[in-house]
């Protein structure tokens, strides 16, 4: 037995913790699969202690690559820090990342992450070309979208609740040299940075912002938007960029360090350490995709109590009148969130739960403090259902079940591909309890 | 680097051999699982080995295919210079190795005799084609009696004596071998039991041992930190490792 957590490390849950190397036969007794634990709430944890949990950190091989389409097979658990090191130099690169590159692929497929270049790929689901899964009555199936295509379209962003995923097939994006060509420019209030973002994702593949969410008034929304590309050849240097080893936070910080005047204090730190002038170049692509990565285990700044995530989607084309009452309830309400991230969904996917939408995402670190931090989501979760909007799954931790029957449509028709494969819910997590109404 | 991986299709083995093919290495791997070796083989390509990687069957639990196996691979690689082993089994923990008399058998019998056998075969091949590499998984376990391995323990042991004993006589003659004394790593053979402190990672414990083998050092403890730790248990005094319980 062993305590997992997710990465926001609230809640966490005695289970019995299995690494298979074998997923087919690993994955037989076991309610639930994980990979990294990067999400960050209660998505990869089972449903009450003791349960049986499937990691597959250790089902980490590549099964096959055609170097002449791109296309890649591999176990679930082989990470997407495996295939940044291996494919980038042979001219491939996975089409869709999130934040991390500390994901299996069947996280990435589980929670059908999205990137910065959303507007532009859609989700990491949009180029699945095939599952190998173990679904709850014990068949190893293959599904795709001629294959009980119900159901692979419910598990890509499915959270890991339709089956067990075994292994991905991808199709991954060829790609001109493996460095970042990146810009990045201050911003000085919520219009500014909306309209920086718009016109950015007209031209640009990559775009996100950083956004001091701490001021208000006529500064709220004050950030620094970034933008980017793959490098052509001939702007790239020669040789390939060498993997980055990273420091780790070697314990955990004490609770209170993480506060609002802190919090405020960096991000007034932040804002102007990029200066007023536009910043642009060769960017080495960890540095511009997963800038959290250089540093290991930085969910340790948080302390023991840990923190929630709270990622929302809100369906406002260019209005910023919604975007700016989110921030205001989250600051009035007691909200201190040190890495916000803003950024512009594109359309919505094939996953039948997946979260982008088009409108403007939101994503907040918030320190852990009990009930408040509850309040603060159940508020914010109050202007996401009346926009219209919805939240994160990967990121949850907090959501109420009623909240998210209201912000979710979709999920009487996702429920019954869920049904219709699982009949008795044998695979459910902590969250699903939480949020979808099942047994513990 | 030209090498004969035995062992290498799971855990310690899996990560080393990795290792060895992104730096553009040749790989044979042997083992007795086919599809296993079949899909390690693929594995190992993408990650960069040199050239095709090629897969012969040998099962340590089976002393008569140890020569041909080693003589195929020889054949597949054109010769090679390294030969390493990490196949081995648990055998159960102690309590039950206690009432299960095959069970000590087979510990016995895979551990020790037939890995020394295996390396035989290996070291006369290495030397015959002057010199090479033998790199051989022991454990700490082998470095001091302890209540919970004491079976286990004793086979390292022999083990870990062995190899000393190749490194003594065969050096001057070319053939440096490596004896690799693994603390608790997080693989699937131990999944299951609950890290202690100092739990090492297959990866960077790969890295290492890879940089011994290249160095010829001849004993690595991996993490680093269990050469202090078998260290100070080594000279605990008797009296003490009769109390305590690890």
């Amino acid at each position: 037995m062993s305590r997992i957590m997710g990465w926001g490390r609230y809640p966490s849950v005695e289970a019995d913790e299995r690494f298979p190397e074998d997923l087919e036969a690993g994955t037989a007794d076991a309610v639930l699969s994980r990979g990294l634990g990067r999400s960050y709430g209660d998505a990869s944890l089972p449903s009450s202690e003791g349960q049986t949990v499937s990691n597959s950190a250790f089902a980490d091989r590549v099964l096959g690559f055609d170097p002449e389409s791109g296309v890649l097979r591999a176990e679930a658990g082989f990470t997407l820090f495996d295939l940044n090191r291996i494919f980038p130099p042979q001219g491939w690169a996975t089409p869709v990342s999130p934040g991390t590159q500390f994901v299996t692929l069947g996280g990435m497929v589980a929670s059908d992450v999205h990137g910065k270049n959303h507007h532009v790929k859609g989700c990491f689901g949009e180029h699945v070309r095939a599952l190998r899964m173990r679904v709850a009555d014990g068949r190893i199936l293959e599904v795709s979208e001629t294959s009980e295509p119900d159901l692979f379209r419910a598990t890509l962003g499915g959270m890991g609740l339709t089956g067990h995923i075994l292994e991905v097939e991808v199709q991954l994006e060829e790609i001109p040299s493996p460095w970042i060509w990146g810009e990045s420019e201050q911003v000085r209030d919520l219009d500014e940075l909306l309209s920086t973002l718009r016109v950015s994702s007209a031209e640009w593949p990559f775009t996100m912002s950083w956004v001091d969410s701490m001021k208000r008034g006529g500064r709220m929304g004050r950030g620094i938007v970034s933008r980017g590309r793959w490098a052509e050849a001939h702007e790239a240097p020669v040789e390939p960029p060498r993997p980055k080893r990273a420091p780790s936070v070697p314990f955990d910080l004490p609770g209170w360090l993480l506060g609002s005047w802190s919090i405020a204090l960096f991000n007034t730190f932040w804002f102007h350490k990029h200066g007023r002038k536009t910043k642009r170049g060769i960017v080495h692509p960890w540095d511009f995709t997963y800038p959290l990565d250089a540093i290991g285990s930085w969910n340790r700044i948080y302390g023991r109590r840990g923190f929630a995530q709270y990622q929302c989607v809100l369906p406002v084309e260019g209005d910023p009148s919604t975007v700016r009452r989110f921030f205001e309830v989250m600051t009035k309400s007691g909200g201190a969130s040190f890495l916000t991230v803003v950024k512009d969904c594109g359309a919505e996917g094939k996953g039948m739960l997946s979260f982008p939408r088009p409108g403007i995402s939101i994503a907040l670190d918030l320190p852990m403090h009990g009930d408040r931090t509850q309040a603060v989501t159940d508020a914010l979760n109050e202007i996401v259902i009346a926009a219209g909007g919805r939240i994160y799954l990967t990121k949850d931790a907090l959501t109420r079940l009623e909240d998210f029957r209201r912000m979710e449509p979709r999920l009487d028709a996702w429920n019954a591909v869920r049904r219709k494969w699982d009949p008795q819910g044998a695979i459910r997590s902590a969250m699903s309890v939480r949020l979808f109404g099942d047994e513990s | 680097m030209k090498a004969v991986v035995l062992g290498g299709t799971k855990g310690m083995g899996r990560a080393l051999a990795r290792c060895i093919a992104e730096r553009g290495d040749e790989i044979c791997l042997l083992g007795r699982d086919e599809a296993e070796l079949e899909k390690q083989a693929r594995d190992l390509e993408v990650r960069g080995a040199g050239g095709p990687v090629a897969i012969e069957s040998c099962d340590l639990r089976d002393p008569a295919s140890f020569g041909p196996a080693l003589d195929r691979a020889h054949a597949a690689l054109e010769g090679f210079d390294t030969v390493i082993v990490t196949a081995g089994v648990m055998g159960g923990d102690q309590p039950s190795l206690e009432v299960d008399d095959e069970a000590v058998e087979d510990l016995l019998r895979v551990n020790f005799s037939n890995t020394i056998q295996f390396c035989e075969e290996a070291r006369r091949r290495l030397l015959a084609a002057g010199g090479g590499n033998l790199c051989v998984f022991s454990s700490v376990a082998g470095d001091r009696a302890r209540k919970p391995v004491i079976l286990y323990g004793a086979t390292k042991a022999g083990l870990s004596y062995y190899l000393e004993g190749l490194d003594h006589k065969f050096r001057s003659r070319g053939l440096r071998v490596t004896t690799v004394k693994p603390g608790f790593v997080k693989t699937g053979m131990t999944a299951g039991l609950s890290p202690p402190p100092f739990a090492g990672e297959p990866r960077p414990v790969a890295e290492r041992v890879l940089r011994a083998i290249d160095r010829g050092r001849p004993v690595v403890y991996a993490p680093s930190i269990w050469r202090f730790i078998m260290l100070v248990i080594r000279m605990l005094p008797r009296a003490v490792m009769r109390r305590i319980g690890f």
